[in-house]
């Protein structure tokens, strides 16, 4: 089932003199259940495509649908509500509040959602478990590791049961042990529970985990390949591959 | 979690910035009463000594002081408020990404505004009525008069007005703080920590032009108030007001621009040490601080100004006293009448309780009236005194007579021959116009005797006891050339008998007695006289004057405080932003040693900066200050201004140091 369709968006930035294509063009679909990696170097683009879709950022041109949707011309308050029950979002540096402890920042976009204070609890301590975070809700920010504090943002991110997660480089600020136990996390949540997550990445290691890897460069989709049968293992090194194909321009993202 | 714990959550978070706020409230809150109490009591106890219409003129300048006093504050707050939005751009970016409204944000920085300004009116207000206490201490010992009766109690009019004032002022911030979040934007909220500074480079030739044409204007200005004062309607130099503040913004504003252009083209040093990085950090401070940096720069000029009146009134009003006022009693009769005869009427002795005493009258020819003598000139007073009728008849004294006072007072006698006369004059604006007006010829024609002035100017002097130099004018003629049919008033002027000091107050206390019932008589037989003694003149001038002095004081001490506070924030705020930059010049390996001097370069001109143009800006508005206070004094100017520079400097610099050391706690981690 179809759940995100890009059609054909660009966005500029800067003045007529001196106009950067941050996307050139871009068209793709996600289908619900899907897990994929959107790759590219630093200034191809990436960033730009998930802010876009995120609302965070608006288009130049095109349009964006989320289950049939237009996000593009959502205002207001059913930006807001869109925002809120439709999307969860993972930052490279967590953004967590850090007065508040790992419990709280994950009932906090619950009770955005004013749901009833009993329905948070059983949604904090069941998305807790799933992340494997259960001992840490207590704890401030300040006194977890990256992964915890990466796993407690995620776990803010999937506790709406959100439509789509979008994560820009989740792994960014995190040691490979953590990044491995994140994107494990994330892969289960794929699988078991179906849901569907869009992540920018610029590492291969972590694009290998999603289903399908998107490549970009210059504002334009490079290429496109499907995990499919593979291994994990054998996804990598087709990855792998592509990013050679692409030459100079990843190399700084290996 | 609901809305009002997830912003007090949120404050015990950034405890840090929100101190500084906090604190900042505070101190407005604590200034804002203790001025209303002291200043409103001061003026209470004015109304009860004083009989002329400088009582509505302290009120309307209390009023105005307090009106200004407030929007000084709310600007503060304004400012403080704004400073601590923008530290928290990520936070609003995340509820914003989570689904929260705006409306929603809004209403939680709504009730974090009310939480935070209920506590600083409570903190501020304790703070305020300790500190109105001590206060009233330091002016009862400053200014030695009998201030107590503010002591131990808490004004209620002040209480009220603190609240409503600084419940507006919440309100105000509420919207401001309203309007920014409505005006946010996603994608520049969560950008706001990565996005590097953009450095504006102003056009250094539209900057070079700009300064000129401020330059000009601000010397115009100086030129204007100082040297052609009194040709000025009010409306005009409100209008050069104005136009001194927008010339000192765009000084500002042009400096910041060529500040860093001027550095910078001086390779040697430019590139020496951290110069370039010292230079890069104040120019884009300075930079983003124009506004600020004026209205610092003007609120340091008032601070210099009003201490040094302050001041100076204080030293003025001792010295004053000594001279104007030699004799222990006076009583002066506004009609041809013997004050004698009154008092004797009354059943008393007027000489009863006097060691020596002179008794005269003096006389008015109705054809030399005021414009006579001033010819043309008389129309230069009419921009100081707008009411004073120059039809009013000139005060004149027998030769013999003041001969006699003098001996009296214990000072100077004079002496004249059968066609001259003396002017005493002690009003420096009238003296000046009398000068200007017997240079071109003093020949008067009293009661039919051509007359001509034995100086080619006014001599200093006096008649009546009395604090300040407020005689504006009289004439001593030879004793034959009045008429006795054109007495004036009639004068009774003596020292108490005794020498002890509890010997002169009991006369004192059966003079204030005896004039109770002569002001009686007096009232009832239609007759105008008044009874003045040493005792009542040095409680009044004392009175009027610290309160001047106190106003000036104030004044000056709450913008001194809100300079330091703006500046503080500003460059706290700074170094908490430029930590990671400093943290990169450790990685290098600069040493701590060069990182301290680099800040306290830049704290130090970033303080310098405003106090600089406001030192020039006071050289100048100090001389018009000199020509306003003229009635109240300005005797010791110079020790007035030391005292002063000692002030600024223990206050000002203060401020310089918790900043620089604070600074160097923030950036080390």
């Amino acid at each position: 089932m179809e759940l995100l369709k890009v059609v054909e968006i660009e966005k500029y930035y800067g003045h007529r003199s001196s106009l950067t294509k941050a996307i050139d063009d871009i068209s793709f679909k996600v289908d619900k259940g899907e897990f994929v990696a959107i790759m590219g170097a630093s200034g191809s683009g990436k960033t730009t495509l998930l802010n876009c879709i995120s609302t965070i950022d608006n288009v130049t041109a095109g349009h964006i649908y989320l289950e049939g949707e237009d996000v593009t011309s959502l205002k207001g308050k059913n930006l807001n509500r869109f925002r809120r029950e439709k999307l969860g979002f993972i930052f490279q540096d967590f953004n967590l509040l850090d007065t508040l402890t790992a419990y709280e920042n994950i009932s906090l976009a619950l009770s955005i959602q004013k749901q009833p204070a009993n329905a948070i609890d059983a949604a904090v301590n069941k998305v807790a478990q799933q992340l494997g975070i259960t001992d840490v809700l207590k704890k401030y920010p300040y006194q977890m590791s990256g992964g915890q504090k990466q796993r407690v943002a995620s776990a803010r991110a999937i506790v709406t049961n959100p439509s789509l997660i979008l994560a820009d480089e989740p792994t960014g600020a995190l040691d490979s042990k953590s990044s491995k136990m994140l994107l494990e996390r994330f892969e289960y949540l794929n699988k078991e529970y179906e849901a569907t997550i869009m992540m920018v990445t610029h590492d291969s290691f972590s694009a290998s985990y999603a289903g399908r890897v998107i490549f970009i460069k210059d504002g334009k989709i490079y290429h496109e390949i499907s995990k499919g049968e593979d291994s994990r293992k054998e996804f990598f090194n087709k990855i792998i591959d592509v990013v050679t194909l692409l030459g100079g321009d990843l190399n700084d993202a290996i | 979690m609901t809305l009002s714990k997830l912003s007090f959550r949120n404050m015990q978070r950034s405890v840090k910035d929100y101190a500084i706020y906090f604190f900042t409230l505070v101190i407005g809150v604590a200034i804002f009463y203790v001025f209303n109490a002291i200043g409103g009591q001061a003026a209470m106890m004015q109304v009860s000594s004083s009989r002329n219409d400088i009582v509505e003129l302290l009120n309307t300048t209390i009023f105005g002081v307090s009106i200004l006093v407030a929007i000084i504050l709310a600007f503060l707050i304004v400012y403080a408020s704004r400073f601590l939005m923008k530290r928290r751009n990520k936070e609003f970016a995340l509820y914003m990404l989570l689904g929260m409204g705006k409306g929603k944000i809004s209403a939680m920085l709504i009730t974090e505004t009310v939480f935070i300004g209920i506590g600083s009116l409570l903190v501020g207000l304790a703070v305020g009525i300790g500190l109105s206490q001590l206060m009233s201490a330091l002016v009862v010992n400053l200014f030695e008069a009998d201030m107590s009766a503010y002591r131990l109690s808490i004004s209620g009019k002040a209480l009220l007005m603190t609240i409503i004032f600084f419940a507006v002022m919440y309100l105000i911030v509420m919207l401001f703080n309203s309007a920014s979040v409505s005006k946010m934007k996603l994608i520049d909220l969560i950008n706001s920590g990565k996005k590097s500074e953009k450095v504006r480079l102003k056009n250094p030739i539209l900057c070079v032009l700009i300064f000129i044409a401020s330059a000009l204007c601000l010397g115009d200005v100086y030129y204007q108030v100082i040297w052609n004062y009194g040709q000025h309607s009010q409306m005009k130099i409100i209008f050069f007001i104005v136009l001194a503040c927008l010339a000192t913004f765009f000084v500002f504003w042009s400096v910041s621009g060529l500040l860093l252009r001027v550095v910078m083209s001086v390779k040697k040093s430019y590139f020496k040490g951290l110069n370039a990085f010292t230079f890069r950090q104040i120019s884009s401070k300075v930079n983003t601080m124009v506004f600020a940096m004026t209205i610092i720069c003007l609120l340091l000029f008032v601070t210099i100004c009003s201490l040094t009146a302050a001041f100076s009134i204080r030293n003025s009003l001792n010295t004053n006293l000594k001279n104007l006022c030699p004799a222990d009693a006076e009583v002066e009769m506004y009609e041809a009448a013997d004050l004698e005869k009154i008092y004797a009427d009354c059943g008393y002795d007027i000489k009863d309780g006097f060691k020596e005493y002179v008794n005269f009258n003096t006389y008015t020819d109705p054809s030399l009236t005021l414009e006579k003598p001033l010819g043309e000139h008389v129309y230069e007073i009419q921009s100081n005194f707008k009411f004073l009728d120059f039809g009013v008849k000139e005060e004149i004294i027998k030769l013999s007579d003041y001969n006699d006072l003098m001996s009296l007072y214990g000072k100077e006698r004079q002496e004249l021959s059968e066609d001259e006369y003396i002017l005493i004059c002690d009003y420096s604006f009238m003296k000046e116009i009398r000068d200007k007006a017997m240079a071109e010829g003093s020949e008067i024609t009293v009661f039919g005797r051509e007359l001509k002035s034995k100086y080619n100017e006014c001599l200093d002097g006096f008649i009546s006891i009395g604090a300040q130099h407020l005689n504006i004018g009289v004439y001593i003629v030879p004793d034959d050339v009045v008429s006795e049919d054109n007495i004036n008033k009639n004068y009774f002027i003596g020292n108490y008998a005794g020498e002890s000091r509890a010997d002169i107050e009991k006369a004192e206390q059966i003079q204030r007695e005896r004039k109770e019932a002569v002001y009686e008589y007096a009232v009832a037989a239609n007759i105008f006289l008044t009874f003045n003694s040493k005792a009542d003149i040095y409680e009044a001038a004392t009175g009027l004057g610290a309160i001047v002095a106190f106003l000036g004081l104030y004044i000056g001490l709450v913008f001194l405080i809100a300079c330091g506070a703006i500046l503080a924030l500003k460059e706290l705020s700074e170094s908490v932003d430029s930590k990671s930059r400093y943290e990169m010049l450790r990685k290098i390996g600069v040493e701590e040693r060069e990182i301290n001097r680099s800040l306290f370069r830049q704290t130090g001109i970033f303080f310098l900066i405003p106090l600089l143009l406001a030192i020039v800006h006071s050289a100048f508005g100090m001389k018009f200050t000199v020509q306003v206070m003229e009635t109240l004094g300005t005797d010791g100017m110079w020790k007035s201004i030391i005292i002063t520079a000692i002030i600024i400097l223990l206050i000002y610099g203060g401020y310089f140091l918790i900043t620089f050391f604070n600074s160097k706690r923030i950036i080390k981690g």
